[in-house]
């Protein structure tokens, strides 16, 4: 016998019908960054990390700056998805669970606007 | 409710290599977050000024902010060579015991010598200081 009702059967997408665009979201991400963070780690550590002027130079070009935005917006959305499988896993009981899901998302969310931001700043300014 | 039998947890299984890796991959991925963070803040910094930046690179140069810095460095590229592992293996590929055993010897050598790399052009990009 099945708990399940008819429409969920015909559905058949199991428990919540999201968990497939959760798991492919993670490798889509996770491809993306493997060029991205080849790129931003060779580049960023073939200047000179103490000069100011370097550094801001460095972003300032369009490209970096395109290339780094790039690379923390998928960095902080993959980090996010990862997190949030840890969550689920591994914290017991719904209202601790769904607040740490929703501190999660705000954490994330600050970080890729902060590092969007301050490239913004970097470049246009 | 408590009463009900349980499938086995991690507790009752041997301890394997493979298994440590698998475990050390979330854990370094948690790792990577808190390190993205850091990032961000000296994203910030950078775009605050000379001062503030000044004050951010005097922190990460410090013995305790490199060896910070080379702790994420090793859990990034673990968690980079290890999820390359991890794609290989959605696509079905690389499963039998043995392949795992093999590629998992792979990652431990590449995030050796990629952190041993990274480490060196990290220490050389910190000391050079842009004059000629």
């Amino acid at each position: 016998m099945s708990l399940r009702t008819p429409l969920g059967k015909v559905l058949g997408r199991g428990a919540a019908g999201e968990g497939v665009g959760h798991w492919w979201l993670q490798r889509v991400t996770a491809v993306a960054l493997l060029p991205l963070s080849v790129w931003f780690v060779a580049s960023l550590l073939s200047h000179p990390l103490n000069s100011y002027e370097a550094m801001r130079g460095w972003l300032g070009q369009p490209w970096v700056a395109v290339l780094t935005i790039l690379f923390v917006f998928t960095l902080a959305w993959h980090s996010k998805l990862g997190v949030e499988v840890v969550i689920e896993d591994y914290v017991q009981g719904k209202g601790a669970k769904a607040g740490l899901l929703m501190v999660n998302t705000f954490i994330h969310a600050g970080a890729g606007v902060a590092a969007i931001f301050a490239v913004l700043v970097l470049s246009l300014s | 409710m408590n009463q009900r039998p349980l499938s086995p947890h991690l507790g009752i299984y041997k301890l394997g290599y493979t298994m440590l890796l698998s475990g050390l991959h979330r854990i370094t991925g948690c790792v990577a977050t808190v390190g993205l963070l850091l990032f961000v803040w000296w994203l910030m910094a950078l775009a605050s000024g000379p001062a503030a930046y000044a004050n951010a690179m005097k922190i990460l140069s410090s013995p305790l902010g490199r060896f910070v810095l080379f702790g994420f460095a090793f859990s990034f590229i673990y968690h980079f060579c290890n999820g390359i592992r991890h794609m290989n293996w959605d696509t079905g590929r690389g499963l039998e015991r043995a392949e795992a055993r093999r590629s998992g010897v792979v990652v431990v050598v590449a995030v050796v010598l990629l952190t041993a790399l990274v480490i060196w052009l990290g220490c050389t990009a910190m000391t050079n200081t842009g004059a000629p």
